[in-house]
């Protein structure tokens, strides 16, 4: 290693900063500014939250099973304030559904899933010594790591988290008189989130110079992996809509805590006569769901990036329709912004406008369709590998056909009567949302856990938590939809209205419930594979080598050891798209972007 | 206590199995000289054939779900709009059931036949403008039919209700409904949230309130249960009163608050025309029970006095948002009375429901009203029971005393003006 960083520095004078061998500890592992670092300590802080996000849901899936019975798990976590004698507070149900929505939208899933592969591979797949700005970088992982902190927090004061549900609608959220959530837990909530926005705005500006100026040499932008392309619109979309939900916030602040009535009028709560009037709770969701759709694409499109590069690799063939996936995603990015309004089609918003939001969200559709056809013809005729990658990656295509086609009835206004807002709605999203990022983070955890920490994870416990997490989280959600179709409202501490009006939809509610429940735990039990496989692995895993998965991208042509700078020499130069896989004429089934074409050979895209 | 010991034994036993099955795993890889990339064609195998089984796992279990649970759940619509809406739920069903098992079918048989085999190379296959054209226009096509139905549809639902329609307005607070009845002018009163008194929950505009409103503001009620300017200044000017900080600034800040209110509320009283207090003296405000005259049109709206409902009605397949500061609006003509639905799901317990279906506190999931479908002749029979706001509302005790106690406080506008 020496002799190469030697001869690095001859040739790149420009990088002797390969040789600060001798860092602190605390600029190494705590404020380091080298990508591959701060991609851990995203990683880290995620599998963290995502643990907590878990945890959540199942204490709260506890009480939708069995309702009013005391259970001692309920106790251990949450104790005699908010499960006296093992029941859980109506209050805290909804405390901790919308603790569980928003760690697991933004905290694991925009932060951890982008922060994390966005920091490692791009750098890593366009040539790059480091991101654009590593002290932005750096700053943009703290302060994710505050904004996590604070959102913990709120978790364990008295008044408890917020309990508005993860979209907080006014007046809900700006009236502590209304639910006791709304006191300190909101400003929690609000603070955290201005801070989490923050650093999203900082890492997602940084993608996008990074990829925009700091591409080898021959990476042009049709030769850049569909992961940077996916990564790429990722950070559009949150630059151009994060800023509104901040706006969203800092306005609803005002409202709680300046005496302004953005989203307040006409109000009587808790006996007292606001004087509020002339704001609208609608002008709220607008500026939220400017950004929760667009967000539903932030969170979906890194996982169809990774996917993308996973599938094509184990199936040692090219991505079929490498460009029409680019225009995909372009589509699906541009499409994001215009079609907000389907969240509202009951809110009392003109239903003419309700009508242009249709015909835009079903237009999404096109594009996502494009995107599945194209992963099937890239399987058909391959030589498929099923790494635990791979697995999740299909698994991935799976969830997204089966959420996305229930997505066809929500954004059709009519229909979306009959099911908004009840579990048919929760069953759509957490399966093309959830299950579908949450795969997609997986499969890339699987396929570049050897470029993060130099080792191998144990495919066997890779294959157990496959298999467990599929059949656990379908298991889930498949009953889920019926839940909703039955018409049961989400966010219902439980089902016992119905034994008033109608017990036959009740004894289904509750017979779906328990096998909802009994599901869940068993998924979660499954991620103990994934947890023990992933800090064994760390520490006694054994050693990777530096292309074990026979890839052709440049993350793979650098040495298994981090370096800083990346690459001990000259950065490579790229000579041919990314999907060299199985070419014909070649000796290898796979060809690295940094081989010059040989004489007569015909470039590929 | 005994709980979270065996917990933590079966944690720690569970970690130590697994901990011992990856060494033995992984000693025995180091015998074989395998490495943890290289998959071997027999795991290979295995998975594709267990994608495959899946599959068939999951399509039954799904199959199974749609044969014991219906579509819908709810069972069949009971309005108008509802039979078409879900007519088109049931055509969309098809097609995405369609999309649904023949893209889901490909992708795990795919995984299945297509895992590596020895000597089979995979077939480079870049792009094919014509196969990625007609899995373009396909959807494109599909889902102009779609949309085309949909807009129709949506459109017949939110679109005018006729002349002759009822109207209706629900009023939604945490956590009940109240419903009032336009009466037999069918115009529903004017409504103000200032006017909001005990005996005049849903804040209805006419003479009469208005002056119990501005008396209610002006002094409060006597017996201290709620607090006018009159008595707030009093408590406040009461030199025997000792209060913390805290509570005299928020003492303070109400009867700012409450000085400003009054203002508005005389304002109001003063552009008050008398013609408009019939239109809501003969309304007729009804808490339990919701009762529809069956193949009836209503003109639903919707008022939320603290935070935001969502006036659910399964059955009817309808919905709409209460939102506080806004009034909002739906039609629904029912078209089976509760007799009918009852005799057709053959559950005599059986009756309509509005929920409550956007978050609205802790108590949300119980807030509910039982909606009744009654043929024409039970409709009537059961409005002439009801009593009329003006008959309710003059009929209460007066709370408050119609002169001022000590004469210090008039209803009086420059009066506010100098405070």
């Amino acid at each position: 290693m020496g002799a190469l960083a030697h001869e690095a520095h001859g040739h790149h004078g420009a990088h002797d900063h390969h040789e600060h061998h001798d860092e602190g500890f605390v600029s190494k592992y705590i404020f380091s500014m080298d990508h591959k670092m701060i991609s851990k300590q995203y990683l880290m802080t995620a599998v963290f939250m995502g643990l907590v996000a878990m945890l959540l849901s199942i204490l709260f899936r506890i009480q939708l099973a069995w309702p009013g019975e005391s259970s001692d798990f309920l106790t251990l976590f949450l104790g005699e304030t908010w499960a006296p004698g093992g029941v859980l507070k109506e209050n805290m149900y909804l405390g901790l559904v919308t603790i569980h929505g928003t760690i697991m939208v933004f905290f694991l899933l925009t932060g951890g899933l982008s922060g994390t592969f966005s920091n490692l591979l791009i750098p890593f797949q366009i040539g790059a010594r480091d991101m654009a700005s590593g002290f932005l970088n750096m700053l943009s992982y703290w302060m994710f790591f505050l904004s996590s902190t604070i959102m913990m927090i709120s978790l364990f004061i008295e008044t408890g988290p917020a309990m508005a549900g993860w979209t907080i609608y006014p007046p809900l959220s700006a009236l502590p008189q209304a639910i006791e959530g709304s006191g300190l837990g909101m400003t929690l909530w609000l603070t955290s989130m201005s801070i989490f926005i923050a650093s999203s705005l900082l890492g997602s500006l940084n993608y996008i110079v990074t990829v925009l100026n700091l591409r080898t040499k021959g990476m042009k932008m049709t030769r850049l992996p569909l992961t940077i392309w996916a990564f790429f619109v990722t950070a559009i979309l949150g630059v151009l809509s994060f800023p509104v939900l901040l706006s969203a916030a800092l306005l609803l602040l005002m409202d709680r805590s300046a005496g302004t009535s953005f989203y307040l009028s006409d109000i009587i709560v808790g006996g007292e006569m606001l004087e509020n009037h002339g704001g609208s709770p609608l002008l709220y969701q607008h500026l939220f769901w400017f950004l929760g759709h667009p967000e539903v694409y932030i969170v979906l499109l890194p996982a169809l990036g990774l996917s993308s590069e996973i599938i094509a690799t184990n199936s040692r063939k090219p991505i079929f329709g490498y460009r029409a996936m680019i225009g995909s995603i372009l589509a699906i990015g541009f499409l994001s912004f215009i079609v907000w309004g389907h969240h509202m089609f009951i809110t009392g918003m003109n239903p003419f406008i309700g009508s242009v939001f249709v015909f835009t969200t079903l237009l999404i559709a096109i594009p996502s369709a494009v995107k599945v056809f194209n992963y099937l013809t890239t399987l058909w005729r391959g030589s498929l590998i099923l790494t635990p990658a791979m697995l999740f990656a299909i698994g991935l295509v799976s969830t997204f056909i089966s959420g996305g086609v229930t997505g066809i009835i929500l954004a059709d206004s009519a229909l979306d009567i009959a099911v908004h807002d009840t579990y048919f709605v929760v069953a759509h999203f957490h399966v093309v949302m959830g299950m579908s990022a949450v795969f997609g983070m997986f499969a890339g955890v699987y396929h570049w856990f050897p470029k993060m920490y130099g080792k191998m994870l144990n495919t066997r416990l890779g294959y157990a938590h496959f298999w467990v997490t599929l059949i656990g989280a379908y298991g889930v959600f498949f009953p889920m939809h019926f839940v909703g179709l039955a018409g049961a409202p989400r966010r219902y501490y439980d089902y016992s209205v119905y034994g008033e009006f109608d017990t036959n939809s009740y004894e289904m509610i509750m017979d779906l419930n328990v096998v909802i429940t009994v599901f869940a735990i068993i998924a979660a039990i499954g991620q103990g594979f994934f947890l023990f496989n992933f800090f064994y692995s760390i520490a006694r895993g054994p050693k990777t080598v530096m292309n074990p998965w026979r890839s052709t991208t440049l993350e793979w042509t650098t040495p298994v050891e981090h370096i800083h700078g990346n690459w001990p020499g000259a950065l490579p130069e790229v000579h041919r798209w990314p999907y060299d896989y199985s070419k014909p004429g070649q000796e290898e089934d796979f060809v690295s972007q940094i081989v010059p074409l040989a004489e007569g050979e015909e470039e590929a895209h | 206590m005994s709980f979270k010991l065996i917990t933590l034994v079966v944690i720690v036993l569970g970690i130590l199995a697994i901990a011992q099955l990856v060494r033995v795993y992984e000693l025995s890889s180091k015998l074989r000289n395998r490495r943890e990339e290289d998959i071997s064609n027999r795991d290979n195998k295995m998975n594709g054939n267990l994608m495959m089984l899946f599959s068939i796992i999951q399509y039954i279990g799904f199959i199974w779900l749609m044969l014991k649970y219906g579509w819908t759940g709810r069972g069949e619509a009971a309005s108008v709009h509802g039979l078409e809406t879900d007519w088109l739920l049931n055509l969309n069903f098809v097609i995405i059931l369609i999309a649904f098992f023949a893209t889901n079918s490909l992708l795990f048989y795919f995984s299945f036949k297509y895992v590596r085999k020895p000597g089979v190379k995979a077939y480079y296959f870049t792009h094919d403008n014509k196969l990625e054209l007609i899995w373009t226009v396909i959807p494109a096509i599909v889902l102009a039919i779609i949309i085309i139905l949909g807009l129709k549809t949506w459109n017949n639902i939110t679109g005018e209700s006729g002349k002759e329609s009822i109207k209706i307005e629900l009023f939604s607070k945490q956590f009940d409904w109240t419903a009032r009845y336009s009466g037999e002018d069918n115009k529903l009163g004017y409504s103000d949230y200032k006017l909001t008194t005990q005996e005049n929950e849903l804040g209805l505009i006419t003479t009469a309130t208005l002056d119990s409103a501005i008396r209610l503001m002006e002094i409060g009620k006597l017996d201290g249960t709620v607090l006018g300017i009159q008595l707030l200044e009093e408590k406040l000017n009461n030199p025997k009163n000792i209060f913390v900080p805290e509570e005299l600034v928020k003492m303070e800040n109400d009867l700012d608050r409450k000085t400003r209110l009054l203002r508005l509320l005389v304002q109001m009283q003063k552009r008050h025309n008398k013609k408009m207090d019939a239109r809501a003296f003969d309304d007729i405000i009804q808490k339990d029970t919701l009762h529809l005259c069956v193949n009836k049109e209503y003109e639903m709206s919707f008022r939320a006095k603290d935070v935001i409902h969502s006036a659910y009605f399964p059955h009817f397949r309808a919905q709409m948002n209460a939102v506080p500061g806004l009034v909002t609006r739906l039609k629904v003509i029912p078209n089976m009375t509760t007799q009918e639905m009852r005799i057709k799901k053959k559950n005599p317990k059986f009756n309509y429901v509005l929920m409550c279906n956007k978050i609205c506190g802790g108590a949300h999931y119980k807030m509910k009203m039982i909606v009744v479908v009654d043929t024409p002749a039970q409709y009537k029979a059961w409005m002439k029971t009801k009593t009329n706001f003006k008959d309710v509302f003059l009929a209460k005790p007066v709370v408050t005393p119609a002169t001022p106690v000590d004469g210090a406080v008039v209803a009086d506008t420059s009066m506010m003006a100098v405070k």
